[in-house]
């Protein structure tokens, strides 16, 4: 061999039997794709109505939520944070829009508001977390009490009808064949798009990725790291603002008790999803996959007629698979 | 100076304290066109200090930094990087999860041309693949494909991405601080090819090392320091490694004024 440098076959890592299997299955979405076919293979074998096209609307019907908030929540935890906020973000939203819109005040204007709350409670937590190097966890939980004590005052405790044509607009129907197809999940699909070209075909993306991944190389080469995590934290909760229209449209209702389990779904899909806890690895059509297999796990074990306790059980099972699989590719890693 | 190697960067009485501490006690500094010099001394000597002002990562209290013989004042890092000089760490500067072309122009990305680039800030991958792989053609620096993972490579070409990056951007010079410090022998071997390929381009370079043998094999000239000054600027063809040894020790005077303390 000569002197200069060369890179023989030997210096790359070899991936090969069990570990081979770990990491592809780990590296989202593949994994998470499996098991969702799987489940829906199961449920079109055991049920006759989980194929109808009725019934698989209606499962992204009432993923449409959570799989907006999941979208935000996927953000956040690229660059290794966490968000516990989203769900109450998106009741504020509702609460704010619905009560202005019952005092008489112009329906667009009060949607835009709203989003602009929602988004402003992004850019406390993202200042917080950024400049005063809060830990996630804490700034939104605190934020989470905040938010949903403010929710509360500004509903006066009670939940209350919004009956407005465009902030119920997300919940309007149209068919595709036979398919129904509401607003809310073309919004939400169109979300998806735009976060996947984001994330993967710019430098912004790149870099929130890096700062997940790295935080002091993304540091030591010049990318503002707090400006980018303050543009995470803020982008994430327009989006969650944008969940408080699509909720609106799910449920013509402003309740300050409503989706109280959607903070723990997002984030549970963004898990099953293949995105790593740890940050920086991730896949935006993962935790659309991953809200489709809560969703459709729901749907089957009500179609099948089990106890609702089993849908908990199994996904409780399914995070905990999840994050195992990205511990175990971890210590491949190192 | 002489008029035959101009300098591109020189510093003259450079003091930096800490507290009580004096980590430059008056550092005067030279750096040729296209050398490679090593700076060495014990621990506490003043090697990273000394560096940190020539990066713009602190300002000196006293003495001035000229480059291309013009006094500069660097307000940050990002202000020296702007001004064409790179830094490598010893620490790795690498996203492990991302590829050798992103890690190569992390921070830097390229855009599209056109309205994708400009309205849609559309990446232009393609572009940074070709630049990546023919920098590293230009560089010699093999690797196993620039799709890779830098998880995926070792230990050595993780820092050869890192140098390779400073070498790509870098305009007027290359700063490394102990480069190879967390390396074996083979990975040194690859940094310290890279380091040659750096200053057959063209570009100076400033290694930081503790290690002699490393720095005989590529240094063109040694800045000596002990006790936060230049003790000696040496070639390391007039000096043998035991002399510049004993020079660093203080066991032999150095041939700069020697420290008054
Ligand atoms: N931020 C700081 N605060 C206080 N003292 C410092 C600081 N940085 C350096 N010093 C002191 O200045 C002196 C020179 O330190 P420096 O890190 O430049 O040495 P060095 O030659 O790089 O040593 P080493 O070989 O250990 O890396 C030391 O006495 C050190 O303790
Ligand atoms: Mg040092």
């Amino acid at each position: 061999m000569s002197t200069t440098i060369s890179a023989p076959p030997s210096d790359v890592k070899p991936k090969r039997g069990f570990g081979s299997i770990l990491q592809t299955l780990a590296r989202p979405p593949i994994g998470s794709l499996i098991v969702l076919i799987a489940f829906c293979v199961i449920f079109s074998i055991v049920t006759n109505t989980f194929l109808a096209p009725s019934n698989l609307s209606l499962v992204v019907q009432q993923s449409v939520i959570v799989g907006t908030l999941a979208i935000g929540e996927t953000l956040v935890i690229l660059t290794a944070g966490i968000d516990l906020a989203n769900g109450s973000i998106a009741v504020l939203g509702t609460i704010i829009a619905g009560r202005l819109v019952n005092d008489g005040y112009d329906a667009l204007g009060c949607l835009v508001l709203a989003i602009v709350v929602c988004t402003l409670v992004g850019v406390v937590s993202g200042t917080l977390v950024s400049r005063l190097k809060l830990p996630p966890f804490i700034v939104t939980l605190g934020l989470l009490g905040i938010v949903t004590a403010a929710t509360r005052l500004i509903s006066q405790g009670g939940a209350f009808p919004v009956t407005d044509d465009l902030l119920s607009w997300t919940g309007n129907v149209f068919t595709l064949g036979t398919t129904p197809v509401t607003y809310g999940m073309v919004i939400m699909l169109g979300l998806y798009a735009l976060i996947w070209y984001i994330l993967t075909q710019t430098a912004w993306g790149r870099q929130v990725y890096a700062i997940g991944n790295s935080p002091s190389a993304a540091r030591l080469v010049g990318i503002p790291v707090g400006r980018r995590i303050l543009s995470v934290y803020t982008f994430a909760a327009l989006l969650y603002g944008l969940g408080a229209w699509l909720a609106l449209g799910r449920i013509p209702n402003a309740d300050p008790n409503a989706l109280q389990t959607a903070n723990l779904d997002s984030i549970t899909a963004v898990v099953i999803g293949g995105t790593s806890l740890f940050g920086g690895r991730g896949n935006i059509w993962g935790t659309l996959i991953g809200t489709l297999i809560v969703g459709v796990l729901r749907n089957g074990l009500t179609l099948v007629g089990i106890d609702p306790l089993w849908q908990d059980l199994v996904t409780g099972v399914l995070v905990i698979a999840a994050v195992a699989l990205d511990q175990l590719s971890r210590w491949r890693r190192m | 100076m002489t008029a035959m190697t101009s300098l591109i960067m020189e510093t003259r009485g450079i003091v930096k304290r800490y507290g009580h501490v004096t980590a430059l006690g008056g550092v005067d500094f030279e750096l040729r066109d296209g050398e490679v010099l090593a700076v060495i001394g014990d621990n506490g000597a003043g090697k990273s200090t000394l560096v940190k002002v020539l990066s713009g990562a602190i300002n000196p209290d006293e003495g001035e930094v000229l480059l291309d013989g013009q006094a500069i004042h660097f307000s940050s890092p990002l202000d020296a990087r702007i001004r064409g000089i790179e830094t490598v760490y010893q620490e790795l500067a690498v996203a492990p999860a991302l590829d050798i072309a992103s890690n190569l122009y992390l921070g830097r990305e390229l855009r599209r041309a056109g309205p994708l680039g400009r309205w849609l800030r559309m990446l232009d991958k393609p572009k940074m693949k070709r630049e990546a792989q023919r920098h590293m053609d230009e560089l010699k620096f093999r690797l196993p494909g620039i799709t890779h993972a830098v998880e995926d490579l070792s230990g050595g070409q993780r820092q050869g991405v890192a140098v390779a990056r400073a070498a790509v951007f870098a305009r007027k010079l290359v700063i490394m601080d102990e480069p190879t410090a967390a390396l074996g022998v083979r990975e040194t071997g690859q940094v310290l090819d890279l380091i040659k390929a750096i200053r057959d381009r063209g570009l100076p370079v400033i290694l930081i090392s503790h290690n002699m043998p490393n720095v005989f094999e590529v240094a063109d000239r040694i800045h000596v320091m002990r006790l936060g000054r230049r003790v000696a600027l040496t070639d390391p063809k007039s000096h043998s490694m035991a002399d510049v040894v004993a020079i660093m020790t203080g066991a032999m005077p150095g041939t700069d004024p020697v420290p008054e303390a």
